[in-house]
């Protein structure tokens, strides 16, 4: 940490962390229910659970790109945070806007479109957020001594994310303009404009643990990014397959969608590759573990799991089943849970002066989440897979079949539970780390 | 060997590129769109439907057009799969057609609404999906081989039955297993006492899995004489 004010990351970090805890309990309620322990379901009916589960992953996922801005933007700027007032402020908002958001999902406040369930009046204050957000990022970027690639990827990213959450709240009376523009946010998030901040954020850690050029890894991050919107912006044609939408979009959105595994194969030997060629092995390993391993896991949850079943004579079949919900797991987890877990693993021995990354606690951490969330893929895989062929080839009913895989929502919750105890283990190391120290700053001079 | 400014315009240049794309094809979906999704049937009642959709996060469990949670069953033919009676009687207390099973919040809507809903399924189910939900290709000949045909009590049966008793009920093997068969129901009970049964069903044994039906009298009346002829 070279500014103070990077500093303010640390409450990002923090949220990130806490949310998370809560997005695990909620997943728990979920399988419970599955295999018919809903005892909750008069409190937290699946619905609740559903929503509160994906919008905590989203605002930590947000929480820890913001926190990782903040700490990213001022080091390749070169200067202090425009304001760090604005920032605790935004911090503080962001804070409220979930807590009241998660709060009203249990009294039946939402809107109800996937991914998108925060109220209208919520999306007001989403955008007073992000602006300020984006504004205090945007100005510290202008008035700094530096112009990176990385810096500037990541601001771009950050932006459009911000552009691209209005589409969403244009409201449509019929079902398939709604969905056509939900998308929009959805898809070209997570498959789009997300991608430019993880390669961003990759690119940062890269040039950080490994010591390989920054110029060369700079070129590469644009090859990345250039290789997801060639594949990516009309790989959103795979969600206009049945919504009442042309049927060319079968043709572009198979062939597009069949290209979106590039961008993170892309990523994966981005990793690897940068990691041999630095030589030296970087004091925090395990940083430099989060960082490959996000690179790896995202080509196979988002890019080999999401070929998997993107073809549109495939997806006839697999849409709408728990077959998404085996990628949509794996997907997130690799290409941006472990990217900010990545970042918090390289950014709090910086930011407290403390080196706890060593010893078996963190590097179990990594391990043991990583192989609870095979796990739990393999389990929706199989109870995805199985309801494919029992209900949409052979035309049993929907609960019979529901029953009959119950039982592999027994062998999720015990993945579940390994996950947990590697997530568990994470959070415990965060805590030990304690809070940020001035005493990490530079002497002025040196 | 690539140079940086190469690697840059590459991004810059398929981001334009497509993104364009992209903009283009939308305006031509937005000019099919209309007559694909049959805009024309999009009544206000139907609107009014889509709103309660969203305003109880029916997403959360269901899908609809494939989109949404995977705890509840997939929705865009459902007017087609249950038939509009089945639907109405089933929102107005989930649990009961489904009793110790998977449970649905009872939203307490009212007959307006359910109609409303009801209207928005109906027109959903008229979208023009390029074949989604696709029909089981497999075991067609199987199922067909097991019940051959529509057994014959069936035929003469009222609108009501197919709709509705066939959710729990069977008649010749075709139909569920929540409740008994009924083939012979006839033999067992006299119609008087179906008719009885029918009009409430738990005042005649209390804790039943039978749901109320609130049956108004002349479809009782022809759901009671097609049963009695269930010998």
């Amino acid at each position: 940490m070279r500014y103070r004010s990077q500093k303010v990351a640390y409450l990002f970090f923090a949220t990130s962390m806490l949310l998370l805890s809560l997005q695990v309990i909620y997943g728990f309620i979920m399988g419970f229910a599955h295999i018919g322990y809903d005892n909750l379901h008069s409190v937290v009916p699946f619905n609740t659970a559903r929503a509160t589960h994906t919008n905590l992953l989203v605002v930590w996922l947000l929480s820890g790109f913001m926190g990782s801005a903040y700490y990213i933007i001022p080091e390749e700027a070169e200067r202090e945070l425009y304001s760090v007032k604005a920032a605790v402020v935004q911090w503080a908002s962001l804070v409220v806007v979930s807590v009241t958001a998660i709060i009203g999902f249990h009294f039946n406040w939402w809107e109800g479109r996937k991914f998108l369930e925060i109220p209208r009046p919520l999306d007001y204050l989403v955008v007073v957020n992000v602006l300020l957000f984006v504004g205090n990022i945007g100005m510290t970027t202008f008035k700094g001594r530096r112009f990176t690639t990385t810096g500037l990827v990541l601001l771009s990213g950050l932006v459009s994310a911000a552009l691209l959450y209005l589409p969403g709240m244009i409201s449509f009376d019929s079902q398939v303009y709604d969905s056509y523009f939900r998308w929009w946010v959805v898809h070209l998030w997570v498959e789009g404009v997300w991608e430019l901040i993880m390669g961003a954020i990759l690119s940062f850690l890269l040039i950080k643990l490994t010591g390989v050029d920054r110029e060369v890894i700079e070129k590469w991050l644009y090859v990345i990014v250039g290789l997801t919107f060639l594949s990516g912006i009309l790989g959103t044609g795979h969600h206009y397959y049945w919504i009442g939408t042309p049927e060319y979009w079968k043709t572009i959105g198979g062939f597009f969608s069949a290209l979106e595994p590039l961008a993170f194969l892309g990523m994966a030997i981005y990793g690897v590759t940068m990691a041999r060629r630095g030589g030296k092995s970087p004091d925090n390993r395990v940083a430099l573990l989060w960082t490959v391993g996000c690179g790896i896991m995202s080509f196979v949850g988002a890019g080999f799991l999401g070929f998997a079943h993107t073809l549109p004579q495939v997806n006839l079949y697999t849409h709408g089943t728990l077959v998404t919900a085996m990628h949509g797991h794996m997907a997130f987890w690799g290409a941006y849970a472990m990217l900010v877990l990545a970042m918090i693993a390289y950014a709090l021995p910086e930011m407290t002066g403390r080196k706890l990354y060593r010893g078996w606690l963190p590097e179990w951490a990594f391990w043991i989440s990583n192989i609870g969330m095979v796990g739990m893929t393999g389990a929706f895989a199989v109870a995805g897979i199985s309801q494919v062929y029992l209900e949409r080839r052979v035309g049993m009913d929907f609960l019979a079949v529901q029953e009959a895989i119950s039982v592999h929502f027994v062998g999720l919750i015990l993945a579940g539970s390994l996950f947990t105890v590697g997530i568990g283990m994470f959070i415990w190391n965060f805590i030990q780390y304690g809070t940020p120290n001035d005493e990490v700053l530079p002497t002025s001079g040196s | 060997m690539l140079s940086k400014s190469q690697a840059r315009n590459f991004f810059v240049g398929f981001t334009v590129l497509f993104s364009g794309t992209f903009l283009a094809l939308t305006v031509d979906s937005m000019r099919q769109v209309p007559a694909r999704s049959n805009e024309s049937a999009l009544t206000d009642e139907a609107i009014a439907g889509k709103y309660l959709w969203e305003s109880n996060n029916c997403m959360g469990c269901h899908t609809i057009l494939g989109e949404g949670a995977y705890y509840a069953p997939e929705l865009t033919k459902v007017v087609d799969r249950r038939g509009e009676a089945w639907i109405k009687l089933f929102l107005k207390d989930p649990e009961a057609m489904y009793p110790g099973r998977r449970k649905m919040t009872n939203y307490q809507f009212t007959d307006e609404q359910i109609s409303q809903l009801v209207a928005f399924f109906s027109w959903i189910g008229k979208v023009d999906t390029n074949g989604f939900p696709a029909p089981p290709d497999l075991m067609v000949g199987a199922a067909s081989a097991a019940v051959p045909g529509t057994p014959t009590a069936l035929a003469s049966a009222p609108e009501i039955v197919g709709q509705v008793c066939l959710g729990c009920h069977s008649v010749g093997g075709k139909g569920g297993n929540v409740g008994p068969a009924l083939d012979g129901v006839a033999l067992r009970r006299s119609p008087e006492n179906l008719d009885t049964w029918l009009r409430d069903p738990a005042a005649m044994k209390p804790g039943t899995a039978m749901p109320q039906l609130n049956l108004d009298e002349p479809t009782r009346a022809a759901l009671v004489s097609w049963l009695s002829t269930l010998h």
